[in-house]
């Protein structure tokens, strides 16, 4: 199981990386793994809106279930990946990189230390 | 009274929970209305209350006693035998939700095969299995189009050619929604055919336009320039059909609609004072996710052998509770049946040939009406299918009782619905009236005309 360094996660097995103050958001290599193969992903969020940590981001279908993503930082939305609209297998093959589902302008970049790191959430998931 | 606890069962339960006996979960409820005084006649044996229900009913008067040209939403179509013959096999009547498709072979086929026929007829790519009836079915269209925006497209343009009550169902769905607007069907917006005054308020707010196809009285309208022009806007436009005369029109798929709905009654299933009626709600494969109810899919077994199965049931409530679309569940298991007999059984020529037959009928119904003295066809330059609005000079309630006292049920009062075609009557023929009958309304209506 992949767990990169340099994200932060949360329990709901999102993983984020902040750069300048923008976030990118996406599913763990957990996450896909246990969904198995994705088959849809439908976003609840456009460009431009305002979201809370919290919020309901997408909800990724897969063969065996159907699950919601939802942010881990408040912010504005900068940017959603409609690319997996089209392609959501993109979430199992590369979740950490060309699975990204979306960018956000970062309100309160406080948030980010109530997420775990990489070592607190491969620890997490042994658990599971 | 269908009760699946055994005594047994019944006891070990209240000991579970700690109560004494049954009517104690029931104290909650005031006193004086928890075992009221029904005040209901003495018992009767079986063979009385037989004799007393046929007493009852006789007094109702059905389309076997009336010539009938009332139709307005529901129609009197001839219903082959072999329907009521099938739908009454145990393995049809007694089944319920197909949740394990290792039981429900069948059924699930049934229903496969209903969604394969709706989107035949409506040139859509995917049927879901039902609705409670057409008026709920279009309130789901109005439940989706707002979901798929979610929320952020406040206006709903519904026309005013589209079945009153339909508007009515759709308004009762939506009244806890403040931030909707369900506008377009006001008397200044009106019904000219053109629908032009409905196509201009159509803008980047319209989440949906709902048009009926033919409308409700009757009219065959081309709704291609409304549906471009919504689709520049980026707006879903539903169409409500009826599906006999989908036998005849281009489907409403082909003119680009997202969303087909409508009533499946004049497919097989009876009158019966309003119910049980059949939904159908279909749409194109972009919205195939936000269909609400069940979808049932084929596929194969672990053996290879064909197999059907409920599939794609992404916005129901037993799958995803707080992101279903939509209540609707057990679907209209027996009236889907009666649809998919009926359309089966007619085959496409001769379900072809039941909406010619009410094509011709209606038209030569309505010529012989308009040529007595007294009755005109207000959208005479409009094409119609088998419904159509006649004005009458005289008192519209007075002719209708009359038509009544010799045996015909003259059509549906605009009146009320339409204050604008006050004194107009909505006619519907179909394949079940004769030229006999025909030429016998003509008889009473010109013999009125001379009184």
């Amino acid at each position: 199981m992949l767990v990169p360094e340099n994200l932060k996660y949360q329990k709901t097995d999102e993983w984020v990386k902040v750069e300048d103050g923008i976030a990118i958001i996406g599913i763990t290599d957990y996450a896909q793994d246990s969904l198995s193969d994705v088959v849809f992903v439908e976003f609840a969020i456009d460009p431009d809106d305002e979201v809370s940590a919290g919020d309901s981001l997408a909800t990724i279908e897969s063969v065996k279930a159907a699950a919601e993503v939802v942010f881990p930082v408040s912010g504005k939305i900068l940017e959603v990946n409609q690319i997996l609209t089209d392609t959501p297998e993109l979430l199992n093959s590369d979740p950490y990189t060309a699975g990204w589902l979306a960018k956000v302008q970062v309100s309160d970049e406080s948030e980010l230390d109530k997420l775990m790191d990489s070592a607190a959430y491969d620890a997490y998931c042994q658990d599971r | 009274m269908f009760t699946p606890h055994t005594k047994a069962d019944v006891e070990a339960m209240l000991r579970t929970i700690g109560v004494g006996k049954v009517e104690d979960l029931f104290n909650v409820v005031p006193e004086k209305n928890r075992f009221p005084d029904l005040n209901l006649p003495q018992p009767l044996t079986e063979m009385e209350a037989a004799a007393e229900l046929d007493s009852i009913a006789s007094a109702n008067a059905t389309t076997r006693d009336f010539i009938c040209f009332l139709g307005a939403g529901a129609y009197n179509h001839y219903i082959p035998a072999a329907i009521d013959n099938l739908l009454q096999r145990g393995e049809f009547y007694t089944a319920y939700t197909p949740y394990q498709p290792e039981i429900s072979q069948g059924t699930l086929q049934s229903i496969f095969e209903f969604q394969s026929l709706i989107s035949l007829l409506t040139g859509m790519d995917v049927s879901n299995a039902s609705h409670y009836d057409g008026a709920t079915a279009a309130a789901e269209a109005v439940i989706l189009a707002n979901n798929h925006f979610r929320g952020k497209r406040t206006k709903v343009l519904l026309s005013r050619a589209v079945n009153p009550q339909y508007r009515e169902v759709i308004r009762g769905y939506m009244q806890a929604n403040d931030a909707l607007h369900i506008v377009g069907d006001d008397p200044e917006t009106g019904i000219e055919p053109d629908m032009k005054r409905l196509i201009d308020q159509i803008d980047l707010n319209t989440s949906l336009v709902m048009v009926q196809y033919p409308d409700f009285f009757g009219r065959i309208i081309d709704y291609k320039p409304l549906i471009e022009a919504a689709h520049a806007q980026g707006a879903l436009v539903a169409v409500v059909v009826n599906p006999t005369a989908l036998a005849l029109l281009t489907p409403p798929g082909e003119l680009g609609a997202d969303i087909v709905v409508g009533e499946g009654q004049p497919l097989g299933i009876p009158l019966s004072y309003g119910g049980p009626y059949l939904g159908f709600f279909a749409v194109k494969n972009a919205l195939l996710r936000k269909i609400s109810g069940r979808l049932v899919g084929e596929t194969v077994d672990t053996q290879g052998e064909l197999a059907y199965v409920l599939t794609l049931t992404a916005r129901e409530q037993h799958i995803r509770r707080e992101k279903a679309s939509s209540n609707i569940c057990s679907n209209q298991g027996l009236m889907t049946l009666a649809a998919t007999i009926y359309m089966t059984l007619l085959g496409k020529t001769g379900f072809q040939e039941v909406a010619n037959l009410c094509y011709q009928n209606a038209h030569y119904t309505a010529s012989a009406v308009e040529a007595i003295p007294g009755f005109s066809l207000p959208f005479r330059n409009t094409p119609y299918f088998h419904e159509f609005v006649v004005r009458a000079d005289q008192d519209l309630p007075e002719l209708l009782s009359h038509l009544e006292d010799h045996g015909i049920l003259g059509g549906y009062d605009l009146s009320d619905a339409y204050p604008e075609l006050k004194g107009c009557l909505l006619m519907a023929v179909t394949e079940m009236i004769s030229r006999g009958d025909i030429d016998y309304l003509t008889e009473v209506l010109s013999e009125v005309q001379h009184a």
